[in-house]
């Protein structure tokens, strides 16, 4: 079901991590200002208690009246000062993990919609989902609280094992040297975690696909009654799910059981051997105490870096899927140095066009194979062959939602892979064989490739394509239609694509098979509109029917890949017997009676 | 305005009532998940205490092994007590550890079994819903629900039990021991608690109103994502990206702030109540202090409810960051709730009428259609079609034949009037019934991501691979899904874009070859096929149909040729009805439709 890449085997989490310092870099200062923050009030949590024995012991035992209020005023500003410090570390780092969430989510966005359709075709939607919304909400918690605990703890945790060596170098040491094995436990932990904290992620993801398509699908699962079989395989993944985190927990777990047993066990020998050492007088009692004093500071810091190093883990498989999309290479980028075509006349040329989508089996030809046409400015060329003979896709080149994979399309002489894809897209626009309609108004449906047109080209457009039942919609022009337009019959969708493609005007109209879905009345009054457009735009049109074919000059029959023959619609059928195979209902001896007349 | 269901779910301005009510609404849904686990939850709790016991141990044996071990040793050489404390240390480590490893995994089997029934329970629901529903709330809520809402949920069940119950037992425990040390101190205690009970209300109120924004503005950013993959051909060809970088960015800038917000006052709330402990310790000091001095406190108690005060106040943090996720999980709990809470407008009848095999009688008794967002489409509609007839569906685009069609797979129910099948009321047949004998090829063609088989084999889905082959062969899709890189078993990626659409449309109406249904309707089911298929689908129909009713509307008059029976619908009326031979012989609209058709064919 997933189709991305596999995971890394190899888990990288400060090189990972590394990887958002872009993001991260311009709100560093606030960061340290935050982990200042942190490790101030930190040590006035540890302080405070110190100061009030000392207070307590001190001045007020002696009855000394005058020191009472001091002392009560110390005690309050001391906990406002730690009070104010959680307040500032939140202050400091909230805030700009915010901004880093934000900025890669529409970098991430960005990049998409960058990329170009192969890459739509290969990734599950659910994937791009998860990753734009779970994986950068992850990412922002390990900034906002992850990563400053994480400095602060790891500094306490420092600051603390060198408080013990200094008490007494001994235990101290002894105490290093036998928590050392939570190394070989936090080794094998990164190892086993790693995977399954991103499978975790992936399965998140492909649970998101399948929701996805069970609600882009409802049509069909309800027209067969399939709800409970589609029931029955989102259980199945959602338990898939559930299974990898709670093996996930387990790790989890596993790692916290060893983070409180190692260093337990290891003051449980400390006190062994810091008794034994009194008696043998090589340590004072008081230094026994201290020691102990200070070892207990100690474990919740030792106990917190379990979860936050599975937090960093997640971090950093987050930020792999992250880079996962945004590496990947934009194949159909702007060229350096573009050209320009100043006043285009829409001579679209095919020149031994290749075409083969990335996972065609090798053995196989290429799915466009050699394919020449020249359309001239003004010019209409039907493009006629059979059911996945390659129509679609040929028609996907000139606007370069594929790039060629040999060969080369120009349009007025210039390689289109020379020109932006701004600029190319505005002089190619397209219909697509399902109308691609967004929930949107009429009108901004319409005018998508022209923003801003004013009234008169959207009412030009929607008569072109007969679509004058807009007006008859609860708010005309300005209703939003559902989405996918799925609120529309088939045949208002197509016309709403058909209008949406002249009213941009283009030089080179590209058309997916436009009338398909209109009745014969419908699409005779539409190709009598069109043809007003057609007598000055160069337009390529699929068709499927005789009738769409009467729209155009010329027609191209297409077959094995190459352009198999151009001429007249008379003349092919007078001539190519593929084409009357392809385009004709009528028998043999009734067709000459037809042609005959 | 109501608030019932997922009406009102943009709104940020509900009344106090409303506002309660959707509350009350998310506290049932979280009541219903949790209750199923009450067990387990609270052994868990258990663990969660006994482990806290085994914590405090600790410091418990090393006072003894420095008070009691080692004055036993250099007094009487008797190492048997440190032994002993050490072991104790040991044990109670290892006994913390495994405590520790039972209850996280415990814990966590809770979360993702509370997770994993919503989600199911979400789903199902979602899946039950009518098409109504569908067209309004639209796909990227349903998926906003089902992953950002849901990951809110989780983060309250993963973060915290375990603080929640340590601190409170704590809390409880140290004020207690406070009040009975020194009830002077303790009623400071009680008397602070009445800001710190003004403070979280305020808290609660705020972040109420704040967390649902969130959910807001996080759905309409995944609406905007979604809508955005699902037409990315359409944003490319007419360049749209920037315009959508702005748009999209904008809704990421609401959340952000929506976000930003939340956290804000969480951290207002969090210090306020830290201040709030430093003031009253202060205070106790203070007070205790003039006591000690007028002799009326001993120096020790001071002491002790100095630090026992600073202990009570320890927890509080967690505490407060439960009650957050708490916040924020209700707020994701009524959206929830509210999707749950809405009935399907296509509900299924409580006891239906059995329909053992249908014959596939058809009856439009005196129908009227009006969608929820328009005038009448069908405004009168008397229809009888007798079982085993074929009848084709023509007329101009937007007349309703699509619509006929849903009433009739039920989809919708009629505004009044009933749809009939063998003389039962669709409404009161049950789904399994009625799905099975009634069968809808839809005007889009979609296919399902994964492989061809699977997404044939959706018309029935205990098919063997054979029975698959040979729907596939029976309307001509076979040797094209041989060609395939991987035969039957290739992935036709999202919405079968890996296959042209003509191939498409083959597939789907393979599916309901093989789904072999009593009634089968065929929307437009070879618009996208070039002649040859369609003349193959064609020969498939007449053997397919010649015991089965069947209703195929068409804009290509060639399927009329196998058609029993026409009928003309203009406006949602059927303004002709007769055989096709019978209609050109009358020379009425039909007749005009047939001639403009021969005359387009060559
Ligand atoms: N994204 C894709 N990846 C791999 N193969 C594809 C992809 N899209 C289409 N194909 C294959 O390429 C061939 C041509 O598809 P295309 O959509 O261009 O056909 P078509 O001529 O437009 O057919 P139709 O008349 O049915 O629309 C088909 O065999 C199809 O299976
Ligand atoms: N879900 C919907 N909500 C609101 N109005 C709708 C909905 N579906 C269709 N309509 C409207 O109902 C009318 C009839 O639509 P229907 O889809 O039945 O037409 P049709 O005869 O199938 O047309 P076509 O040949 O174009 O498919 C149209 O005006 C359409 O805009
Ligand atoms: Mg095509
Ligand atoms: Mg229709």
């Amino acid at each position: 079901m997933s189709s991305q890449p596999a995971a890394p085997s190899k888990p990288r989490i400060i090189p990972s991590l590394a990887r958002l310092m872009p993001y991260v870099r311009p709100y560093l200062p606030r960061l340290l200002a935050g982990v200042g923050a942190a490790l101030v009030g930190s040590l006035l949590a540890l302080a405070i208690p110190l100061v009030l024995r000392a207070l307590v012991d001190g001045p007020l035992t002696h009855g000394d009246r005058d020191a009472v209020w001091p002392a009560a005023i110390a005690v309050l500003a001391l906990g406002l000062a730690e009070a104010l410090c959680i307040f500032l570390r939140r202050f400091f780092v909230l805030q700009p993990s915010t901004y880093v969430e934000a900025s890669m989510r529409r970098d991430l966005y960005a990049r998409l919609q960058q990329l170009p359709v192969a890459f739509h075709d290969r990734w599950q939607s659910g994937q791009l989902l998860s990753r734009a919304v779970q994986d950068l909400g992850q990412l922002r918690r390990f900034l906002a609280f992850g990563s400053v605990l994480f400095v602060v703890n790891l500094m306490t945790l420092l600051v603390g094992v060198g408080v013990l060596l200094w008490w007494s170098p001994l235990l101290g040491g002894l105490f290093v040297l036998l928590s050392l094995p939570i190394v070989v436990v936090a080794f094998r932990f990164e190892q086993t975690y790693h995977q399954v904290s991103r499978r975790a992620q992936d399965q998140a993801g492909d649970l998101a696909t399948t929701v996805e398509q069970s609600v882009h699908g409802i049509r069909v699962l309800k027209a067969f009654g399939r709800g409970r079989h589609a029931l029955d395989g989102f259980t199945s993944q959602a338990s898939e799910l559930r299974s990898t985190e709670i093996a996930k927990a387990r790790q989890d777990a596993s790692l916290w059981m060893w983070l409180t047993i190692i260093p337990f066990v290891s003051y449980a020998v400390c006190l062994f051997v810091g008794v034994w050492l009194v008696t043998v007088d090589q340590l004072t009692v008081g230094q026994l105490l201290a020691f102990f004093a200070t070892a207990v500071v100690l474990n919740w810091p030792i106990e917190s870096m379990g979860f936050l190093y599975a937090f960093a883990i997640d971090a950093a498989n987050a930020s792999v899927r992250f880079h996962e999309v945004v590496d990947t290479e934009n194949t159909i980028d702007d060229p350096e140095r573009p050209a320009t075509i100043a006043e285009p006349r829409g001579r679209l040329t095919f020149e031994g066009v290749r075409f083969r989508y990335q996972d065609a089996p090798a053995d196989e030809r290429d799915l466009v194979d050699g394919a020449d046409l020249v359309l001239e400015p003004g010019e209409t060329m039907a493009l006629v062959g059979s059911t996945g003979s390659g129509k679609t896709t040929l028609t996907a080149l000139p606007a370069r939602l594929y790039d060629v994979t040999g060969g080369r399309v120009l349009l007025d002489g210039v390689d289109v892979r020379d020109l932006t894809r701004e600029e190319l897209r505005t002089h190619v626009a397209m219909a697509f064989e399902d109308a691609t309609l967004f929930s949107r108004s009429v009108r901004d449906n319409v005018l998508l490739g022209v923003p801003g047109a004013d009234d008169e080209v959207l009412d030009e457009a929607l008569r072109i394509a007969q679509a004058s039942f807009v007006h008859d919609l609860p708010d005309g022009i300005e209703t939003v239609i559902g989405e996918e337009g799925l609120s529309l019959s088939g045949g208002q969708r197509q016309r709403l694509a058909l209008a949406r493609a002249v009213a941009a005007k283009p030089a080179v109209l590209v058309l997916d098979d436009p009338l398909s879905a209109l009745d014969v009345d419908t699409e005779a009054q539409v190709e009598a509109a069109l043809r007003q457009v057609l007598a000055e735009t160069t337009a390529l049109i699929v068709a499927h029917r005789p009738s769409t074919v009467q729209l155009a000059d010329r027609v191209a029959l297409m077959r094995e890949g190459r352009i198999d023959d151009v001429g007249t619609h008379s003349e092919l059928l007078a001539r190519n017997e593929h084409y009357r195979f392809v385009l004709s209902s009528l028998e043999e001896a009734e067709r000459n009676r037809e042609v005959n007349l | 305005m109501s608030v019932h269901g997922v009406s009102g779910e943009d709104r940020d301005d509900y009344t106090k009532e409303e506002s309660r009510e959707i509350r009350l609404r998310s506290r049932r849904l979280l009541l219903q998940l949790v209750r199923p686990h009450v067990r387990r939850i609270t052994w868990t709790m258990l663990l969660v205490v006994i482990s806290a016991g085994a914590g405090v141990v600790g410091p418990a044996i090393i006072a003894y092994g420095v008070d009691t071990a080692l004055p036993a040793i250099l007094d009487r050489q008797d190492w048997l007590p440190l032994w002993g404390a050490t072991i104790a240390y040991v044990v109670s480590a290892v006994a913390a550890g495994v405590l520790m490893y039972v209850y996280t995994v415990s814990s966590a089997r809770i979360s993702q079994a509370v997770l994993f029934s919503l989600r199911r329970r979400l789903f199902d629901h979602t899946q039950r819903l009518s098409l109504e529903f569908h067209e309004q709330y639209t796909s990227g809520r349903i998926i906003a629900r089902q992953t950002s809402d849901l990951e809110s949920i989780r983060d309250l069940l993963d973060q915290g039990l375990n603080e929640l119950v340590r601190g409170i037992l704590f809390m409880a425990f140290t004020g207690v021991a406070m009040v009975l040390l020194d009830p002077i101190s303790g009623l400071v205690l009680g008397i602070a608690l009445v800001p710190a009970i003004i403070l979280t209300r305020w808290f609660q109120v705020r972040s109420t109103v704040l967390f649902r924004e969130t959910r807001t503005t996080s759905a309409r950013m995944i609406v905007y994502f979604v809508e955005t993959m699902t037409g990315i051909r359409a944003v490319k060809a007419f360049r749209t990206e920037r315009r959508n970088d702005d748009e999209f960015g904008d809704r990421v800038e609401d959340y952000r702030v929506a976000n930003h917000k939340v956290i804000s006052i969480f951290g207002v709330y969090e210090p306020g109540i830290i201040a709030l402990g430093a003031t009253s310790i202060a205070a106790i000091v203070l007070l205790g202090g003039i006591r000690v001095i007028d002799g009326t406190l001993e120096v020790g108690v001071l002491l002790a409810t100095a630090l026992y005060a600073r202990q009570f106040f320890q927890p509080i943090q967690g505490i407060a960051m439960f009650f957050n996720g708490y916040q924020s999980a209700s707020a994701a709990l009524e959206k929830i709730s509210g999707v749950l809470e809405e009935q399907p407008t296509v509900p299924e009848p409580v006891e239906p009428t059995a329909l053992e095999a249908a014959k596939g009688r058809i009856d439009f008794d005196e129908v009227r259609f009006a969608y929820a967002t328009g005038g009448d489409v069908l405004p009168a509609l008397d229809l009888h079609i007798p079982a085993g007839q074929t009848v084709a569906l023509v007329g101009t685009t937007g007349a309703g034949k699509t619509t006929l069609a849903k009433l009739l797979a039920r989809f919708y129910d009629p505004t009044e009037g009933a749809v009939r099948l063998d003389g039962a009321d669709l409404r009161d047949l049950s789904n399994d019934d009625l799905r099975r004998a009634v069968v809808m090829v839809t005007q889009e063609a979609y296919l399902f991501s994964g492989t061809v088989a699977e997404n044939i084999a959706l018309g029935k889905p205990d098919a063997t691979r054979a029975e698959i082959e040979a729907a596939a062969r029976a309307v001509g899709a076979h040797d094209f899904v041989s060609a395939l890189p991987d035969g039957y078993d290739t992935d036709v990626n999202k919405r079968g874009g890996r296959v042209s659409s003509g191939q498409r449309q083959l597939l789907s109406f393979a599916r309901a070859f093989l789904a072999d249904p009593a009634v089968l309707i065929l929307d437009e089911a070879t618009a996208s096929l070039d002649i040859p298929s369609e003349r193959l689908v064609q020969e498939a129909l007449q053997t397919l149909l010649a015991d089965r009713t069947a209703i195929i509307i068409a804009h290509r008059l060639s399927t009329v040729a196998i058609a029993d029976r026409v009928l003309v619908m203009e406006h949602g009326r059927v303004i002709e009805d007769d055989a096709p031979a019978a209609l050109i012989a009358a020379g009425g609209r039909f007749a005009d439709l047939h001639r403009a058709w021969r005359e387009s064919l060559v």
